[in-house]
């Protein structure tokens, strides 16, 4: 009863999902020591993240019909805070939240101006002056090193508790520094903001945007403001995105545009959503965590595949590691014909 | 029987406000140009800075023409455009690599074959890049925004990485033909010679397709395409082949624009296509979507501010372009000359 509520009534609706789900959530509950060893936490820490970024991006993409190219650029403020505050604030617990708090409201009030000037008149042109702004956000942040430390970002200092010379003692044969801790805080304020969104997608509000992604005439006509809806959406979803953000910039120690404001980033972001299922939050969850193992681990496997093939000329350069989006593309272009509903929209069918 | 009511149509002339909200677009160019002579103050530099404003504005409106017509055409939103861009740099820059001979010969006759060979190829390749893209990638997913986004974006990674398997991983410096070298003076202004070249192929261009459209049967039907389709389809056109045409001329088009760019910078990378397609936006959003004539002075306002600001404020020249677009966005939501009716 407990649970359902938790999870807003949104039940998974299939076996295998609910053990995957399941099993998604036990590992990274118990990451640290299910997994032992720095890689391993890294990439827990990173599903953790990009599970609740795509599930910002899916509450827009899925849920309201609104391509949106600026979700990174949401996703770097709210980074972008957060290194910046501990930068000048000091380090310390005041400074995280400020830097939070200030990010996601600059995400939001920057998806609100957005907002007003495309959906205003067509929803196609938000796909576009989302993708000019982001871009040129990008360049100002690589232009303007004396703040942002332009292409090569900056580390900063998070309180002492967190960092890995913070030792605690030993638990079930793990040594438990600050980095768990870390990880914790990390994890924690991933599932509380998931468990909200989901909350969301399943008020009457989420109802509503369903209901304007699939016919937003008709919504219209029905008595609803389309355009405050769809508004509003973009509004949560950047905040939100910017939480992950701050999330990401606490794990790591260090903002720069590449891990957080990369036009590679926000494609990995629309194939997370694409393949693990679109207008579903629980799609966001396999998406975001088969998509980090692969980078993870498959890259290598790749690697090994091209020095196999080194005699074969052509295709030992399609296999090399860097041609990694080649097949990332072709992957998605697929999954957008042949599985539009995504790993979870098979699952539910198949049931 | 009665008398046919006496009808007076007033014949009197628009008020001025009126004839001058309707010539606004048209004229914004010249007030950029005056502003921005009285902003600089020095006639040479002004001149300079013009050039390749209008230089950089040609070019890009190659670029945006095809992409702005498809839209018209058929709704389809084609984000892998810049993708051709790229492409077409590719190959015409490999033809002029290939032919060094030629383009290092002090001949203006030899350089401008091999720029017209370069061109020529470039032309071909993306206009049957474009071919199969329709096909391939664009055909399946008529009329669903979502998808069409989705998938052209798709399509544009998997193209640039083709150029990555292709032509290697890096950037690739080469020099301009020999008589494309260099600027002359004229008035105490140094206007680079390759500058003035591409401003008068802008320029033919522009007045070519604005001959086609208005003087020729198939550009009445791809202009009245693009203000109501079903009614020509009723009408017995076969809007689709018209519509693949187009598509296959607009990649061409980038593809032309591609390898312009590329002579311009004198640098490319598989990745310019995908930075071009921001000023390519921004262009046919201003101008209006399905409108060629406001993609034309989207282009032109676009590179002459870039190039003004650029000289009096460098800070300020990485927002311009966001600043311009927001401007014409607050005066005309849907753009400047906005052909295709909210569908």
């Amino acid at each position: 009863m407990m649970l359902h509520a938790l999870i807003s009534g949104d039940r998974p609706r299939s076996r295998i999902l609910t053990a995957l789900l399941l099993a998604i959530f036990l590992g990274l509950l118990f990451a640290p020591f299910l997994f032992p060893g720095v890689r391993a936490l890294e990439t827990a820490a990173r599903i953790s993240v990009f599970i609740l970024l795509a599930a910002s991006y899916d509450l827009l993409l899925g849920y309201t019909g609104v391509v949106s190219f600026a979700h990174t650029m949401f996703f770097g403020m709210g980074a972008y805070g957060v290194g910046l505050a501990s930068q000048h604030m000091g380090r310390g617990y005041g400074s995280l939240i400020v830097g939070s708090l200030a990010g996601a409201a600059l995400a939001a009030a920057f998806a609100f101006l957005i907002a007003l000037f495309s959906l205003r008149v067509r929803a196609i042109f938000f796909a576009m002056i989302t993708l000019a702004v982001a871009s040129a956000v990008a360049v100002l942040v690589s232009q303007l090193s004396s703040i942002t430390g332009g292409e090569d970002g900056f580390t900063f200092q998070i309180p002492r508790a967190l960092g890995p010379a913070n030792r605690m003692g030993e638990f079930m044969g793990v040594q438990i520094t600050g980095k768990i801790l870390n990880y914790y805080v990390v994890f924690f304020c991933s599932l509380i903001l998931f468990l909200v969104l989901l909350r969301i997608v399943n008020s009457p509000f989420g109802r509503v945007l369903q209901a304007i992604r699939e016919n937003d005439f008709r919504a219209e006509a029905i008595g609803y403001r389309v355009v405050r809806y769809r508004t509003i959406a973009t509004c949560i979803s950047a905040a939100v995105a910017a939480l992950a953000g701050s999330l990401f910039a606490l794990w790591l120690r260090y903002v720069g545009p590449d891990t957080t404001l990369s036009f590679e980033l926000m494609l990995d972001l629309l194939l997370i959503v694409v393949i693990g299922g679109m207008g579903t939050i629980w799609g966001a969850v396999i998406g975001a965590t088969l998509m980090v193992l692969a980078q993870t681990y498959l890259q290598d496997l790749m690697g090994s595949a091209a020095e196999a093939t080194a005699a074969i000329p052509l295709l030992s350069r399609l296999l090399d590691p860097d041609r990694w989006l080649l097949w990332l593309g072709v992957l998605f272009i697929l999954s957008v014909y042949f599985f539009p509903a995504g790993i979870v929209g098979r699952l539910r069918a198949g049931r | 029987m009665t008398d046919a009511p006496d009808h007076r149509p007033t014949m009197a002339a628009l008020p001025f406000a009126d004839r001058l909200a309707r010539a606004m677009p048209v004229l914004l160019v010249p007030i950029l140009l005056v502003v921005g002579f009285l902003a600089i103050g020095n006639p040479s530099s002004w001149l300079t800075l013009t050039v390749s404003g209008l230089a950089m504005g040609m070019m890009i409106f190659i670029m945006a023409s095809g992409l702005t017509l498809v839209f018209g055409l058929m709704d389809v939103i084609n984000f892998g455009h810049g993708a051709f861009i790229s492409v077409g740099a590719f190959v015409g820059i490999s033809v002029v690599l290939g032919l060094a001979e030629w383009a290092q010969a002090p001949s203006l006759l030899l350089n401008l074959g091999v720029v017209l060979l370069a061109v020529l190829a470039a032309m071909a390749v993306t206009g049957l890049l474009g071919w199969a893209f329709e096909r391939v990638i664009v055909k399946p997913v008529y009329g669903a925004h979502l998808k069409q986004i989705l998938v052209t974006v798709g399509g544009l990674i998997v193209i640039e990485q083709l150029i990555h398997v292709i032509w290697g991983p890096d950037e690739i410096f080469f020099a301009r033909p020999e008589m494309l070298k260099g600027a002359v003076t004229f008035w105490g202004a140094a206007l680079e010679k390759y500058r003035l070249v591409a401003v008068v192929i802008g320029l033919v261009l522009f007045v070519a397709m604005r001959l086609v459209f208005r003087r020729t049967r198939i550009g009445l039907i791809v202009r009245a395409g693009v203000e109501n389709g079903e009614m020509v389809e009723a009408l017995g056109y076969r809007l689709r082949l018209v519509f693949v045409g187009v598509f296959i001329a607009g990649s061409a088009l980038a593809g032309l624009g591609g390898v312009m760019w590329g002579l311009y910078e004198e640098v490319i990378t598989a990745g310019m296509g995908e930075e071009m397609m921001i000023l390519v936006f921004i262009v046919v959003i201003i101008g209006g979507l399905g409108s060629v004539e406001g993609a034309f002075i989207g282009a032109l306002m676009v590179g002459l501010l870039q190039n003004y600001i650029a000289f009096l404020e460098p800070k300020l020249a990485l927002i311009s372009n966001i600043g311009l677009m927001t401007a014409i966005l607050m005066w005309r939501p849907q753009g400047m000359m906005p052909v295709v009716k909210a569908k």
